[in-house]
Formats: C-alpha cells, sequence, structure tokens
C-alpha cells in the first residue's frame, strides 16, 4: 500500500483537461433554461441517473465519467443516491414498460427546478430497440419532458462530459 | 465441436428433466417459439452438447424446473412470451411481463422486517428489484425481481435481417457485446455451415480477451470500493480506461460493439494496432501487481470479503454456473477449453479454480483471469494469419430452414447462442442466453446469514446482467 501510494505521489494527477462544451448541447438548452433557475443554482448540479431499460453500455460510460482521467466532480457535477436531491435526471435506456411508472415516479420525486438529460440513441427514439412492443414508442420524451439529448452509442465519456459541461453553462450563465 | 439435435418425445423430454436432476447433464438453456419448447444441456463428465424440441401439444409441455430448478426462471419467461405453459410448474408468477402486484415469496417468523430495494438504485446501475426480508442486521430472505430492463429483443430478431439481428445480439448486454457478437456470429456461421474468415477468428479472440481485461479491471476496483477501498477503485478504473482507449485505438470503439460480425469482424488492426497492444499489456502487468499486492494485503479489505457472501460447490455445480461465480466454487468449466472454438484450441492458458466460493474467491479468480487475459494477448499478437477479415455469407441464397448453435465464453461465463434462419436468409427465431439466469438465483442463495450491508459486495462480485437476463 505505501508503495502504491508513494509512487502515485510522485508522479502527479492522471486528470486531463476538460473538453470544451458541446456547442449543439448549448443551442438545443438555449431556449429551455430560464434565468431565474440559473441563478438559484449556481455552478453545481446533483445528477441522478436512471436506467430504464439500457443495455448497460451507457452505464459503463457513465461510471467511466468518475474515473480518474475525467473526473466529473471537478466541474461540480456529482451523482447522487435519491431523486430527492437531484436537479438532472441522466436517463439512459428505450424506456420499457416494465419501467415506465418508475421513471415517471422518479421524475415526480425530483424537486423544482430540474432538468432532464436523456443519454444515448435509444434514450432519443428507441434506437435499435424502437418499434418493440415491450418499449414506450418515441424514447424518453414520451414519458418525461427532456431538456438535452446526448448521442451515441453508447456516448463516450468525453461526448458525456461536453454535453453535461454544456448543461452547467446553460444553467449557470446568468 | 458439433451438437447433437433432436425432435423428441414427451417421454424422452422428462427423461432428459431426470437426467438433469440426477446431475448427469448440465442445463444450458430452455427457451420457446410458438407451439414448441428447446432444451440445450451439456454431459457433466464429457461437455458433450445437445439441443432437444418438443412439440407442445395445446401448448403444454412437461416441466423441466419442477424437477430441476434453474430452470424456473427460463419457463416461466418463454411462458410470458409464447404462451407455453409448463405442466407442474411451482411457480406460477410472471417473470418478464410486469403487471399489478407481484406476490413475493413469503418469510415468516418473529421480529423479520422487509428492505424493499429498487427498481431505481442508488448508484449508476441497471434496474432491478430486491426484496430482502431481514432479522435485525441479518439477511433471512433475499428474493429478485426481474424484468424491468426487458426490452423484446428475441420478438425484435425474428424476422429481421441478419445485419440487423447483428445489431441487437450486440445490445444484449453492453459490457458483453464482444461476446453476445461472437456467439450469434459462430451461431449463424453454424447455421450456414461455413467457417469465419482465419484472420477474424483471431481478431475476434483478441477483442474478447480486452473484453475480459476491461470487465474485470474494472469489477475488482468496485468491489473494492464497496469495502469503502477507494485507492484500488480509482487504480483499477485507470487501467480499466486505458484498455478501453485501446481498443478504441485498435477497433475504432471503446466497447468494441458491432465490431464482430458473422463471416469476421468489421474491421482490422490499423498499422501501429500491435504495438499499442503490446503496450497496453505491458503498462497492465506493470501495474497491476501492486494492486494485488494491496487487495491481498489490507486487513480491512480482507475482513470484508473473506467468509462473505459464500456460493456451495453443491448449488454452482447444479445450476451450471458459468464463469467465475461457478469457478470460485470449485467448478472446472471453461467454453473456451470445452467445447472449446477456435483460436484458443492452440493457445496455452489457465483456467483458475478455487473451491472457497466466498467474494474473496471470485476476486481472485478475476485477479488470476487478468494475468491469463494478458497472457492470451502477448501470445496471440505474433502469430495473427494474414488474409481478409470476413468472408461473404451468401445468406439470400438460403432455402430451407438452418439451425445453428454456439457456446461462447463471456467475461461473466458461457453464453449460448441459438438461430434458426428461414428462406430469404432472414432470423426465424433467435435466443441469447446470458450466464446470468444461472447466477441470480445463486446471489439469493449467497447472501442468506450475511448482514444487509454485505449485500452491494456480494452483488458486485457476482455482478450479473439485468439486461442481459431480461432480454
Amino acid at each position: 500500500m505505501r508503495r502504491l501510494l508513494f509512487k502515485n505521489f510522485v508522479r502527479g494527477p492522471l486528470t486531463e483537461a476538460a473538453p470544451a462544451p458541446d456547442d449543439a448541447a448549448i443551442a438545443e438548452l438555449a431556449s429551455r433554461v430560464n434565468q431565474a433557475a440559473r441563478r438559484r443554482l449556481g455552478r453545481t448540479l446533483a445528477i441522478r441517473e436512471v436506467d430504464a431499460g439500457s443495455c448497460n453500455g451507457c452505464e459503463l460510460e457513465i461510471h467511466a465519467l468518475g474515473n480518474v482521467l475525467y473526473d466529473l466532480e471537478r466541474f461540480g457535477l456529482r451523482f447522487v443516491a435519491s431523486p430527492r436531491h437531484a436537479d438532472v435526471l441522466l436517463v439512459t435506456g428505450p424506456v420499457t414498460h416494465n419501467m415506465r411508472e418508475a421513471l415517471e415516479r422518479t421524475y415526480q420525486a425530483t424537486p423544482d427546478p430540474k432538468w432532464v438529460v436523456a443519454v444515448g440513441a435509444c434514450a432519443r427514439d428507441g434506437g435499435v430497440f424502437a418499434g418493440s412492443a415491450a418499449c414506450v414508442v418515441g424514447g424518453v420524451s414520451a414519458v418525461v419532458p427532456v431538456d438535452l439529448h446526448i448521442p451515441g452509442c453508447p456516448p463516450s465519456p468525453l461526448e458525456l462530459l461536453k454535453g453535461l459541461l454544456a448543461l452547467l453553462e446553460g444553467v449557470s450563465v446568468t | 465441436m458439433n451438437w447433437s439435435r433432436s425432435i423428441v418425445d414427451r417421454e424422452a423430454w422428462q427423461a432428459a428433466a431426470a437426467r438433469l436432476h440426477a446431475g448427469e447433464l448440465c442445463l444450458l438453456g430452455l427457451w420457446g417459439e410458438p407451439g414448441f419448447v428447446h432444451m440445450a444441456v451439456m454431459q457433466s463428465a464429457s461437455n458433450e452438447c445437445s439441443v432437444l424440441s418438443l412439440a407442445c401439444e395445446g401448448n403444454r409441455y412437461p416441466s423441466v424446473g419442477r424437477l430441476h430448478p434453474p430452470a424456473l426462471r427460463l419457463e416461466r419467461a418463454a411462458r410470458d412470451l409464447y404462451g407455453l405453459e409448463p405442466e407442474g410448474l411451482a411457480d406460477t408468477r410472471p417473470w418478464l411481463r410486469h403487471s399489478g402486484v407481484y406476490p413475493f415469496l413469503p418469510a415468516e417468523g418473529e421480529s423479520l422486517h422487509q428492505i424493499p430495494v429498487g427498481p431505481v438504485h442508488a448508484g449508476i446501475i441497471e434496474p432491478g428489484h430486491f426484496r430482502f426480508t431481514a432479522s435485525g442486521e441479518t439477511v433471512v430472505r433475499l428474493e429478485a425481481r426481474l424484468g424491468y430492463a426487458h426490452k423484446g429483443v428475441e420478438a425484435l430478431m425474428a424476422g429481421a435481417s441478419l445485419e440487423r439481428a447483428a445489431q441487437l445480439a450486440a445490445r444484449v448486454s453492453g459490457d458483453s457485446t464482444v461476446a453476445f457478437s461472437l456467439a450469434y456470429a459462430r451461431a449463424v456461421e453454424a447455421a450456414l455451415a461455413l467457417e469465419a474468415a482465419p484472420r477474424a477468428v483471431w481478431l475476434r479472440a483478441l477483442m474478447a480477451e480486452l473484453e475480459r481485461l476491461a470487465n474485470h479491471l474494472g469489477d475488482i476496483g468496485a468491489v473494492c470500493n464497496d469495502a469503502a477501498l477507494s485507492i484500488m477503485h480509482a487504480q483499477c478504473g485507470q487501467l480499466r480506461e486505458q484498455v478501453l482507449r485501446a481498443a478504441q485505438a485498435c477497433f475504432g470503439h471503446r466497447l468494441m460493439m458491432d465490431c464482430v460480425i458473422p463471416g469476421g469482424v468489421l474491421r482490422d488492426l490499423p498499422a501501429d494496432g500491435e504495438r499499442l497492444l503490446s503496450a497496453l499489456v505491458a503498462l497492465v502487468r506493470k501495474e497491476f501487481p501492486d494492486l494485488v499486492e494491496v487487495y491481498d494485503n489490507t486487513a480491512s479489505l480482507k475482513d470484508r470479503t473473506v467468509d462473505t457472501g459464500i456460493l456451495s460447490p453443491a448449488l454452482a455445480r447444479q445450476f451450471a454456473a458459468g464463469g467465475y461465480v461457478g469457478r470460485a466454487s470449485g467448478r472446472n468449466f471453461d467454453a473456451r477449453r470445452a467445447p472449446g472454438y477456435a483460436p484458443y484450441d492452440r493457445l496455452p492458458f489457465e483456467v483458475p479454480v478455487v473451491q472457497a466460493g466466498d467474494v474473496n474467491a471470485r476476486v481472485w479468480i478475476r485477479i488470476r483471469e487478468v494475468e491469463q487475459s494478458l497472457a492470451l494477448i502477448q501470445a496471440m499478437l505474433p502469430q495473427l494469419p494474414a488474409g481478409p477479415i470476413h468472408v461473404a455469407l451468401a445468406a439470400q441464397s438460403v432455402t430451407g430452414a438452418r439451425e445453428g448453435v454456439a457456446l461462447v465464453e463471456g467475461f461473466r461465463g458461457d453464453i449460448l447462442a441459438w438461430v434458426r434462419i428461414g428462406a430469404g436468409g432472414r432470423v426465424e427465431r433467435c435466443h441469447l442466453r446470458d450466464p446470468s439466469w444461472f447466477q441470480w438465483p445463486l446471489l439469493e442463495a449467497a447472501i442468506e446469514g450475511n448482514i444487509v450491508a454485505d449485500f452491494p459486495l456480494c452483488n458486485k462480485s457476482f455482478n450479473c446482467s439485468y439486461s442481459g437476463h431480461d432480454l
């Protein structure tokens, strides 16, 4: 253990420089986020992740945001354990019928002001699962209002980070 | 390897169920389609595999789960999806089809309380519901309710083109996308009686070992994180990220999704691919031993993992538990070795097996498998055959129905793929069975008598797939 600690002390941080926020995401958000909400939140957002039936590919990459190379928390973005502590719901998956009620109830449990970010191709419109009798028609926005889509199958951590930074810019610029 | 194939009558079906019960056969899968039920089994002694089919008169068939509990949830799922009624099935609650109130199994006694968890969990994980019945801190019974991630994959596959079905197979369980794509591709190739391009066979194995490496590294760190040793999580997460970046550079996708296709692979290694992978192996070899040393010598961590969540070898054997779950409980099985498939028949590797069956044993199996995967990648790189990476399928010229089946070792365990291709080269029916089908019930057994606070550790040490199970 001591050797490991010493090695890491000497080699310095592995965390990489932040990417620029995604332009497309900024444009999508511009019309969504109102000034009053921006002032209330400052520069920090609490995120609650909801898997609405994804293949778990998106979860792997969302997890990777927390590793030392991307270090999400340095931006004031952090994952919380309850929707009642959250500003943002990060929703993945095509929304299966079996997850629909859970997603709705999670949304209702999240205090205002709140935003929903739909992550991945199937969260947008069902993706490869579009047309399945076991999923809702139209992805996450058919169940709860969506403020931002981050495309990709799954989006890479860098793409996720760009989208989330755009959200942070969007809600904190006054 | 040749699979034997037979259409059986009710007597032969019941005889197979009795042999499963007696432990002479292992259950590899059980699935339905309108009017038929199918079962894949393996001889426990010789690893010979076969597929049995039974016509269901009046949509009924003799239940296998009645004698052999590992078939229970598979039969409940086939009942939900195809309306096939297993005669004598003890548990008639729906499984993948959710409607109304789900009656959990009763647990009665003095001062018991229930803890409902999920389907939306506190962490970034997949949806599922766990119902704990606890006496104080001790878990008396855990019952999982799954199916929240049920996307109707099998129904979408029916009638799909081979390419479209390949995309769906790649998204059955994202963490095993290479293994599922490989299982599907091998089943399709078996059905069409063709061999994948030789170079592709080796590139597929490279991808499969990278996937195993990435998942094992991530999960070893995550188990330690659940015991509050976050430095292991940070260090293992960093190594996992390097594996994914190498995969991106070599195959164009961090998880290598859609890279394995029937007939071969989608893209070849870039010019510097071998150098990148050699560098990756060298990096992990340099960094990983220090992490193993921390795991092995941190008493507070070992205090949590040793003797926690013990899975008995008898249960692992009965459920034919694949992967590290089985191998940590004495089940010496790895589909890469037996029944086996190329190129592993030409590569030396060890299959670690221990008997203890606790969280610690599962972590150690994964540590050993990291080392084996590194050695396999290193051994493969200098002997990659030259040549094309894909052969044409000519699936359009298929006339009658053709069947193929494959068993592939994913990081989590053996994945079964069975496909029937019809006229015009379209998928008539495809079944993909995730190892988690036989591991989820074992988690319920392993947690019994442990404290509630150790559930995350036990759960992570199994790391079953929700999506792969729910289909």
